[in-house]
């Protein structure tokens, strides 16, 4: 599956209400690490593939939901399970490091 | 189970890495490099670089790092995005254990590159999402119109409170000596900013936070005097400490963790070399990161000869 950009409108529906887990990341286009994590993240939503969705949020547009979600460093990877949040995973150095704390969660 | 096996096994995407795996392709060598984020390493943050030659405006470290892999790649090195677990150099052949499957090299170049050095205290880890930074360019803009300190007094801390002082409403620089070891360029521009103050002879010795950080206890390292300093970031550059854990008991290494090897990158093993940012090297930069590369292809491909 491929990436979806996620905005305080469509959170709801994309993410709160999704039918499979959600992975959200929160970006901004000036951070570096984002970059970096960018093509990773399309690797995650091609294994994972139909059990998981990938979807991001430019904290630059969306200052609600950064807000709400108290990000305080870029990027931030949160999961959405039934519509509640997870412990957030803080610029993960690896894709390794994604895998283990998605399998932490239960998604296989 | 062994996935497959190699001349030689590049272990770090960075400079270093991808120009070794650009030369040991180009030598013939049957060569793959594993990363386990994304090309360019630490250069892949920053967005400006203007030190490495050929780039009369600077180029992005992102974008060299993926110049970098596709200048490889066409030369037949193979990349997985895979992160090294295990390795034992000692073997022969030498192997390599990742989480997709396990590896066989003749070589192994190391290339894991160095990791920002951290405060130490206790509560630093668990504020990391809440207020502690260790990239001013990467995590400034979330800190606009705010009061944040810089920790550190080298080239990299005081470019960063320079960065910062153009985003931040205030910026101290805490540094544990009276002086600053940065060029004289940045010197210059650190004294004109007026939103920044310097404060000398001091470190942080503890971190004020409820949920978030709210302030750092400062102390003054000659008289012992502990000050508190409201903030709402702290931004820690004392340095950098080599990505070598991996490879600890293995290879030889200096006090401070780099993989002992001269200009010929040659470690203490037969077979191994160590490239850019981790080897014992008087100047860490892209441009000699790249040379590493280059001079262990060389090096690698003797060892072959030898060996057969």
């Amino acid at each position: 599956m491929s990436t979806i950009t996620v905005t305080k409108e469509n959170f709801n529906a994309e993410v709160q209400e999704a039918g499979t887990p959600a992975l959200v990341e929160f970006w901004a286009p000036w951070c570096g690490y984002c970059r970096r994590l960018a093509p990773v993240l399309d690797v995650v939503a091609g294994t994972y593939e139909d059990r998981l969705l990938v979807g991001k949020v430019n904290v630059d547009e969306q200052e609600e939901l950064e807000n709400r979600f108290e990000v305080m460093t870029l990027p931030t990877l949160i999961l959405f399970k039934g519509g509640s949040a997870g412990a957030p995973l803080v610029n993960p150095g690896s894709k390794a490091e994604i895998d283990r704390w998605l399998n932490e969660q239960g998604i296989q | 189970m062994i996935e497959a096996s190699y001349d030689t096994v590049i272990i770090g995407g960075g400079p270093g890495g991808y120009t070794a795996a650009l030369y040991c392709a180009r030598a013939g060598l049957k060569t793959l490099l594993l990363e386990k984020l994304s090309p360019g390493g630490q250069m892949a943050t920053t967005s400006q670089v203007d030190n490495y030659p050929g780039f009369e405006n600077g180029v992005d470290g992102f974008e060299l790092g993926e110049k970098m892999k596709q200048g490889a790649d066409r030369f037949g090195a193979e990349s997985a995005l895979s992160e090294v677990t295990a390795v034992d150099l000692a073997s022969s052949p030498k192997r390599i254990v990742t989480p997709d499957g396990a590896y066989e090299a003749k070589t192994v170049i190391l290339a894991t590159g160095a990791s920002p050095r951290t405060l130490g205290l206790p509560e630093e880890a668990r504020l990391v999402s809440r207020g502690v930074a260790y990239c001013a360019t990467c995590d400034g803009m979330l800190y606009k119109g705010k009061t944040v300190i810089v920790s550190g007094g080298g080239d990299t801390a005081v470019t960063d409170a320079l960065f910062l002082s153009k985003i931040c409403s205030r910026v101290y620089l805490v540094h544990r000596r009276d002086t600053l070891r940065a060029s004289k360029s940045f010197l210059a521009a650190l004294r004109s900013a007026p939103n920044l103050t310097f404060i000398a002879d001091s470190r942080i010795s503890g971190i004020l936070y409820d949920k978030k950080v709210t302030g750092a206890k400062i102390e003054n390292v000659k008289t012992g005097g502990l000050t508190e300093l409201a903030c709402d970031g702290i931004f820690v550059a004392i340095g950098r400490i080599p990505n070598s854990g991996l490879f600890r008991g293995q290879v030889d290494m200096d006090e401070s963790g780099y993989i002992v090897a001269d200009e010929t990158t040659r470690t203490s093993v037969p077979g191994v070399f160590a490239v850019g940012d981790v080897r014992t090297k008087p100047l860490r930069q892209i441009v000699t990161a790249a040379s590493d590369g280059a001079v262990a292809s060389k090096f690698a491909e003797e060892y072959l000869m030898e060996d057969r």
